[in-house]
Formats: C-alpha cells, structure tokens, sequence
C-alpha cells in the first residue's frame, strides 16, 4: 500500500499532538518512526490506521482518500505494546481470527494449514492449543505478531512491540521480525525509541520530536547525514557530543583556545558565525592517525557496554564521551588523549540546521 | 467529525421513549405544578414563583433542612472512619477474606424498610435485644418518647446498614496499593501509623471521595428506614426533608408547595452533586499529572 | 556497608527431586563490602528471588544469608538495615522531596539537625537540592526514582542497597544520566550495591562484578572482561555481548583439543581474511547491515550455520552475495564441551 499524508495536524483541545506534515510511505518497504516518548510516534499511527481522524489534512492510501474511513473500513493489521490477545481464545483460534473474518468462503483445512505455517514460522507451534495467558511474554508478543501476519494486510503498523521484553529476547525477535518484513509484502511501519533498532532494521526512518516530524528518508542516510541538532540528537546513542565553537581562518575555533583544520563549505566571515560541532562517540580514538586533533583530558567514568565502553572524558573543549570497541578498564582521574579526526565531525550552524557531514566509505 | 455509524442510534430509541415516559414527562409535569395553585382538579391559578418564596419561608421546612444537614454531616463523621478501620482489619487473601466479604456484605442486601422493622422490633424494650438490654442496665430508653434516643437510634441503624458499603469500597482500594510500598515503608522503619497516614490514606483518596459522595447523597434522600422506624417522631425530631415533602404532597395534598419544594430539593442534590465531582476530579487530576510525567 | 555470603537454595514445593522443582539452585557466593554486583539474566532466571532472599523479603528453604558472618536469615529487611529501590518509583505522595528523604532517619530518632545536614548531603550528590521543598508526587519518574534511591543512601549505617529493575520506567536518554549518577554514588560511599537487571548494558556499566543466571543457577560470575573474554558457559557467550556469540562446529577447526564439541568467537573478533587463511573459513553473506557506527555481517558457512562479524566502517564492506573469508579461529576463540569452557 503506498500511504499518503497530506498536511496532517492533530490538536488535542489547546495542545498540538502533531505539528503539519506530509510523509509519503515506500511501499512494501520498512519505515521506522523514532523519536522519544511523547514524540506523537502513537498519533501518528493511529492517525495512519484510522482509528482516529486528523484536525487538518488528507490521508491516500493507493490513490484513494480514506481520511474519514474508520480502521474497520481500511485494511490494517496492527501489533501494540502490551501483547493484545483475544484472552478466551487459544493461540490457533487467535491465529486464525482474521481469517475467518474474511469475507468469502476460507475453507477449514486452509485456514489450519495457514495457522500452523505462521505458528511455525514464529516458533510458537507447540502451543497452538494453549491460551495466551499461560505463555510467557515474548511468546504473547509472537501470538499477536502471527495475528497480525495472519491478515496480510497491506499496511502493517507495530507500536513499540518490543520494549516490554527481556533484552535478549527483543534481540531475536527483532531478527526474526526483520526477516519476516523482508519476506512479505505488506508496507510496515514500526515505531520505536531506540535508534540502535531502527539502524538494524534497516529500510526507512522517519525521526520525530515533540510533534513534529523533522526528517524522513533512507535510515542510513538520516543516520550520517541529520538535517539538524535535533535530528542528531535524537538519532544517537549514546547522545552525540556537542561543542560550541566559531568560524575561524583555516577552520574553526574551540572553546580552550584550539582550532580543528577544516575547510568550511562557505565562505565565512572570521569570528562570526556561531557553529556548532557535532562529533559522535565513535568519532573519537584513543590512538590518533597524523590528521587528527589530539585533545588530552582525564578519565571521568568508564561505562562498559557488552561490546563497547564509553568513557566520559573531562578535555579542554568541554566533556566528551567516546565509545570504543571491546572491554577496556580506566580507572577514575586517568590522564587519556582523545584524537579527533575532523574528517568524522558534524558541523551545524547557528540555526541548528546541517552545514557539513562526514563523508561516507573507506578512508 | 468521528465516523460513526448512524444507525446505532436507533438501537437506543426504546430507551429514549422509556426514560421520557418515567422520567422527563413527570418531571414537566411537576414544574408545572410549581407554579400553580391547585384547588382542586378543575380548578388551577398561575401562581408563578409565589410558591417558591413560600416555600423558603416556611419553618418547618427550614427545621426539616437542618435537622437532615446535620444527619447527613453526623452519618459521614461515623461511617467514614469507622469503614476505613473495618476495611483495614479485613483478611486480604485466602478463604477468610471470602468468607469476611460475604459477611460484612449483608446488611446491604437487606431491603430497607425490613432495616426498618429489624430495629424497630431491636428497639423495643419488651421484645427488642437491644431495648431490653438497656432497661436491664437501668437505663430509660425509649425510642418513640425521647427525641434524643430517636436520633441516636436512627444514626446508629444508618451505620449498621451502610458502613459495609463504605468497607466495601476502602478494601477494593487497599488492594490496589502494591506491595512495593508496604515493603519499602517496613525497609524506612515505619510505624504502623505512619504506613496508614503516608500509604494508604493517601492511596485511599480516590475510593472516599466516591464514598463521600454516595453517602451524602444517599443520607441527604434518606425516607424509609427512619419513616419505619420513628414515622419521624416523636413529634418531627427525626423529620428529614424527603419525609417532609411526602407529608405536604401526599398528605395535605398541596400540590403546588410540594412540587416546588421538589424541584428546591433537586437543585441542591444537583449543586452538592456538582461540587463534590468537581473536587473529586480536581484531586484525581492532581495526582495523575504527577504520574503522567514519568 | 557490610560483607554478604549466600550459601542457600530455594524451592517452592517441601521435597524438591529434580532440577526443575527449584527456584535457585543450590549456590555459594559471596559479596564483599563495598562492591558493586549486578544479577544478570533473562526473565524467569531468578534473579529477583535471589535478591528478595538478600534483602529478607523471602525466606530460603534451605541455607542461611550472612552479613559480616553473622546469620541473619531469619531477621526482618529492618533489621538487616538494607535499602531497596524497586522497579517503580515508591515515594511517599502527601511529603516534599526533603520530608521523603528525611523519613527512613525521623523513624529511627535520629536528631533533628543531623536529619538536615544528611538530607541536605545526599540532595546535591543527586542533584536534587533545588527541588527540596517542592511535592514528590508531581515529578517526572526519574526524579521520583532518585527520591527511592536517596532514602536508602540516606542512612549512615545501610549494610547494603539493592535494586530491582530500577530504570524499567525511565525514559532511554535519561537512563544514561542515572547510570552515570549511580556509578558516582558508588565510587563516593563504597556501599554493597547489589543490581538486578535484563540489561547487560546496565548490568556491565554498574557492576564490578556480575552474576550471570538463568534458570535459577548462577552460571559465571566474573568481571565485565571476564564475561566478555572468556565466557565458561555458552549461556554468558550467548547473553552477554550485542549480538551474541556465534557457535560453530569445534570440527571446523583444525587446532580445536580435544573434547571439544563446540567453538564460540564473538562477533567483535570475526574479521575478513585472505582466501584459505589459517582458520579462516570460506562463507556466503546473507546481509550486511550499516549500523551507524559498524557494520554487521551476517555470512552463512558451509554447514548453514550463521556467523555475525562486526566491521569497522574504514575497510571495504562486502555485500550480500559475496563469498568472503571470515577468521573465526584465533586467540579470542573459547573452545566448549557441551556447555562448559574447555579452553
């Protein structure tokens, strides 16, 4: 389904929910909306299902209006948060569901054999005769994604269908899910506020921030190439460094005297512009190659992450946190030299919008 | 601008026309009462407000008016705490807890005028446990001759029959708190008192301001338990507004005051209705803002 | 501040015959004074019975909990002198910030003035001190969060602090700031702080050492390296570490001892190789993802099994399709019998 937003807005009695947008969906493609808690990720959604109407603007699904249309109207399959199951029905009833809701005769041996093709696809075969109170809750969460899958609906919509699950758990079934997507036909949309998710699910990424959406387009692309601060800001985790710096000859001058080499992409006039430098966590190295800005400091705290640590590091342009591969142990007032490559660094400008990005590919 | 299926609305027609009937239609008919004088079934005179100033006027409906504040106000100061203590010792879990449910649910199921007539019997002291126990100790009671015996007796019947409800309501509202707070409270050394003050009443705020307000409100109409008990003597010491009102309707058959009483009497349930909801809401919200933050 | 020794086990029915009757397995492990633990391990692990245990919440069915070698299994959470913040935040709604935090020493009797100074000490270490007078209950849940936290760190002599799943309401860009306020809490007092969690980040980030459960046994217990590098279980190869460890067939390599049926290396040590390199094997990608800050490959070896490679973005990235050497054999590799470390 190619879904359409024209100038949708939602206000709420005084407060705006959604501030104008359009967002035109890829078809049969991922498009994942990330943003805090708050953002408007679930009015949007419903907004997209139908199960509420917008103050202002179009909805087109394949051409055809359906801005007045009620979700029953539309043909929408949608996955929640909180593991929705029909709680009297067993998991193949619940399964099955959509397809006996379908107008048409679906005869009972293809209804079955569509049950247990989904029930095995999503590991949850041998419980196919159990309610879904007795399941654990990723095992609830994969009965209501096989519910969901069962309708083969050409718009799919999951809010935050993970984040009431164990780590690990969410790992697998994010896998699970990114194959699923692939293998199907149905356009999905996939709300979330981790960006590590949406960069492994890959497709599209539409960022929001307090209602409104900021920036839309090829998850990688948002991801190297933010359109502004607050694209930047929401899209990293650990949160991208930010340092206040000015236009300078040959570069830009930093807070604590130093000038990092950069050629800026206009001409400006020296001392003027206010620029904001955003450098990401893993832009930062412990061992320096000849370009790079060496910036001495002492180890603050050292965080290890499974696969990374991140060490907060006091230096003279303010309080950096780097994020470097492997288990590496600091102790706490260590002298440690960042180096900085000014190739890696995000230059924003007074405004907040992108002036330069790290160029992509092999150095 | 919410799409809506038309035709569900037919389905509540049957109910539309009930509701007229039982409801809108007397109670037009009743304003139009108010203001008229009715002499007799032919003969009616638009009085306009006549009968309202009157009514405002009138003595007795004033002692009838303070005396039910002062019902209602002392059926609250005993029924409320004296709830919150029942729900309090109450078994939480286990059949012990069903068993104590069902128990202190009984009284409710009574009908009323039978509460009546089991204090009426209650009191008496030839027959009554109660009465008789209190002529055993000496004591003069007599519900039907003293005027203060008759309201004691009348409070104290509004306790037994409606304090289970107000349990009812603060043990629902006990079970809501999670055991977090209680463990987190035994981990900062709290007292006993301290738990109830800091945890539960505070949680229990929600559960009284609904208790709060059923009581009132059902003390404030309150007609047939004291009609059966005391018939609202001796002489009009236990008179209360609704009862007062079916005497000048029904038994002097003054149509006109009556139902201008009624309509007084309605506007402020509804004004006592509408500000009790309003701090109720007020409360609510407060508490939710915080939470919804988080 | 105190030592704590467990040597206790913990069933729910009165005869437990099979590993399966037990809630915790038969464990014996011991917390130092003023060290920071994580229980680390997937919903259902046990992990919060443990703690209930630790804090006396729960009684064990069988052995004893010590602190500083005295037994006190059988005493009260007030008793053992412990804090504990759970997965909610649990403040007292009616009080300011300053009365919450106030409250654990007003029960104990504790003098008036020395009550403000403590007070006053642990505000500014949680950065509350400006929000003192206002009312607890209408602040965001990480601020209610840190109230929990502060009425256990406010009293001077708390054995030991637990948390439940503390950050589960937390907003994720506020969880940074909390970890990070955590982590300086306990480099300033030096108390025994025992962390529950689902999170390895969280787990990682906090703890010195962590204890890594699943189905009510403690399977390694080791330091963040430890854990990372040499994993004795394939369940802490599997769960810690983002994505996992991969397992392959120990036949597929040549210098595997003997014994050995399976070889982990962690997806962070996998790299491309020459053609025919020595423990290099010869695979299909499926799928190579850009990760921000990596790359992750997804390469399918003779056998189907699949193996995960992290790759820096500075090297050319193959593409689904492609035949690619990986080298999975070198000194990060953890040779397994079953499920236990070998080598």
């Amino acid at each position: 389904m190619e879904l359409r937003l024209d100038r949708i807005e939602k206000q709420v009695g005084p407060s705006t929910h959604l501030y104008p947008l359009d967002l035109t969906l890829v078809p049969r493609a991922v498009t994942v909306l990330l943003g805090a808690t708050q953002a408007g990720k679930t009015t949007l959604m419903r907004l997209m299902a139908g199960l509420d109407v917008p103050s202002k603007g179009r909805v087109t699904a394949d051409g055809k209006d359906v801005t007045g249309l009620p979700v029953r109207e539309r043909n929408v399959a949608m996955v929640y948060q909180q593991f929705i199951n029909y709680p009297s029905m067993t998991v193949a009833d619940n399964i099955a569901s959509p397809l006996k809701l379908r107008a048409g005769k679906t005869s009972r041996t293809s209804i079955d054999s569509r049950v247990n093709e989904l029930a095995a696809k999503l590991h949850i075969d041998p419980f196919l005769k159990r309610l879904p109170a007795e399941l654990s809750g990723g095992q609830q969460q994969r009965v209501a994604l096989a519910r969901a899958l069962a309708k083969n609906a050409p718009l799919m919509l999951l809010d935050e269908p993970l984040v009431n699950l164990d780590y690990k758990l969410r790992e697998e079934l994010r896998d699970e899910l990114s194959q699923l997507f692939a293998a199907g036909e149905s356009t999905v949309v996939y709300a979330t506020t981790e960006p590590t998710e949406a960069l492994l699910l890959g497709g599209y990424t539409a960022v929001m921030d307090r209602g409104e959406l900021l920036q839309y387009g090829p998850t990688a692309e948002v991801f190297h190439r933010p359109k502004s601060i607050r694209v930047a800001r929401a899209f990293s985790d650990p949160p991208m460094n930010l340092v206040q710096g000015t236009a300078a000859a040959g570069g830009i001058a930093l807070p604590g005297g130093g000038v990092l080499p950069m050629a800026l992409p206009m001409a400006m006039p020296v001392g003027s512009s206010a620029l904001t430098l955003g450098i990401r966590a893993s832009a930062l190295r412990v061992h320096g190659g000849s370009a790079d800005m060496a910036l001495p400091g002492t180890v603050e705290l050292a965080e290890i992450a499974g696969s990374d640590t991140f060490v907060h590091v006091a230096t003279p342009i303010g309080e950096l946190v780097a994020q470097l591969t492997g288990v590496h142990v600091f102790t706490l007032g260590a002298a440690i030299t960042l180096y900085l490559d000014p190739a890696r660094v995000h230059v924003f400008d007074a405004a907040g919008d992108l002036l330069a990005a790290p160029t992509l590919g092999a150095h | 601008m919410k799409p809506v299926n038309q035709k569900a609305w037919f389905l509540i027609l049957p109910v539309i026309l009930c509701v007229a009937f039982s409801a809108i239609l007397p109670l037009m008919t009743v304003v139009n009462y108010s203001v008229q004088d009715i002499i007799s079934p032919e003969r009616r005179v638009f009085v306009g407000t006549e009968w309202f100033k009157s009514v405002m006027r009138d003595e007795d409906l004033q002692g009838a008016l303070i005396r039910q504040i002062v019902f209602s106000l002392s059926v609250l100061a005993v029924e409320i705490p004296l709830g919150i203590a029942l729900a309090l010792s109450m078994p939480a879990k286990g059949w012990k807890s069903s068993a104590v449910l069902v128990l202190v649910a009984i009284s409710l199921l009574i009908p009323w005028n039978v509460v009546g007539t089991i204090w009426q019997i209650y009191g008496r002291t030839d027959i009554g446990l109660m009465g008789a126990a209190f002529a055993k100790l000496g004591f003069d009671y007599s519900y039907t001759g003293n005027a203060t015996h008759a309201w004691l007796t009348v409070l104290l019947m509004d306790v037994w029959h409606w304090t289970p409800l107000v349990a009812l309501l603060c043990f629902a509202g006990l079970r809501a708190i999670p055991d977090a707070y209680y463990q987190a409270a035994s981990i900062d050394g709290a007292s006993k008192f301290a738990v109830f003050r800091f945890i539960q009443l505070p949680k229990l705020r929600g559960v009284l301001m609904i208790a709060v307000l059923l009581r009132f409100m059902d003390s404030f109409m309150i007609y047939t338990e004291p009609f059966v008990l005391t018939g609202g003597g001796p002489g009009n010491a236990t008179t209360f507004l609704s009862q007062y009102l079916t005497q000048k309707a029904v038994g002097q058959f003054d149509l006109g005051p009556a139902a201008a009483f009624s309509l007084i009497y309605f506007l402020i349930i509804l004004l006592l209705c509408f500000i009790l909801y309003n701090w109720m809401q007020r409360v609510g919200t407060t508490d939710e803002s915080g939470a919804a933050h988080g | 501040m105190a030592q704590i020794t467990l040597d206790l086990a913990h069933a729910y029915k009165a005869n437990p015959q099979r590993d399966e009757d037990y809630a915790l397995l038969p464990l014996n492990m011991a917390f130092d004074d003023g060290g920071a633990y994580a229980l680390l391990g997937p919903s259902g692990c046990g992990k919060t019975t443990l703690l209930n245990i630790i804090s006396g919440l729960v009684k064990p069915s069988q052995g004893s909990v010590k602190f500083d070698g005295v037994d006190v299994t059988a005493r009260t959470p007030q008793q053992r002198n412990i804090a504990q913040v759970f997965q909610f935040p649990v403040i007292y709604d009616t009080m300011t910030v300053a009365e919450n935090l106030a409250f654990p020493l007003k029960n104990r009797g504790v003098p008036a003035d020395r009550i403000k100074a403590r007070v006053g000490k642990i505000a500014e270490m949680l950065e509350m001190s400006a929000q003192l007078d206002m009312r607890a209950a209408g602040l965001a849940a990480d601020a209610k969060q840190k109230i929990s936290l502060g009425r256990g760190l406010v009293r001077e002599d708390v054995s030991a602090v637990l948390f439940d799943e503390p950050l589960t309401v937390i907003d994720p860009h506020l969880k940074w700031q909390l970890r990070r306020k955590l982590k300086q809490i306990h480099n300033e007092l030096k108390l025994t702080l025992v962390y529950v969690t689902h999170d390895q980040v969280e787990a990682l980030t906090f703890a010195d050492q962590v204890v890594v459960m699943t189905r009510g046994r403690a399977v390694q217990i080791g330091s963040a390296s430890d854990l990372f590098e040499r994993p004795r279980h394939t369940f802490v190869g599997h769960f810690i570490g983002s994505p996992g460890m991969n397992f392959l067939p120990a036949a597929l390599a040549q210098t595997a001892p003997p014994g050995a049926t399976t070889l982990g290396v962690r997806p962070e040590y996998v790299t491309l190789a020459e053609a025919n390199a020595d423990g290099a094997l010869l695979a299909t990608v499926t799928q190579a993802q850009d990760i921000g800050t990596y790359w992750l490959l997804t390469a399918k070896v003779a056998d189907g099994t699949l193996v995960r490679a992290r790759l820096s973005p500075e090297q050319a990235i193959p593409k689904a399709g492609d035949a690619v050497w990986l080298a999975v054999v070198g000194v990060h590799t953890c040779y397994y019998k079953g499920e236990e470390l070998v080598a």
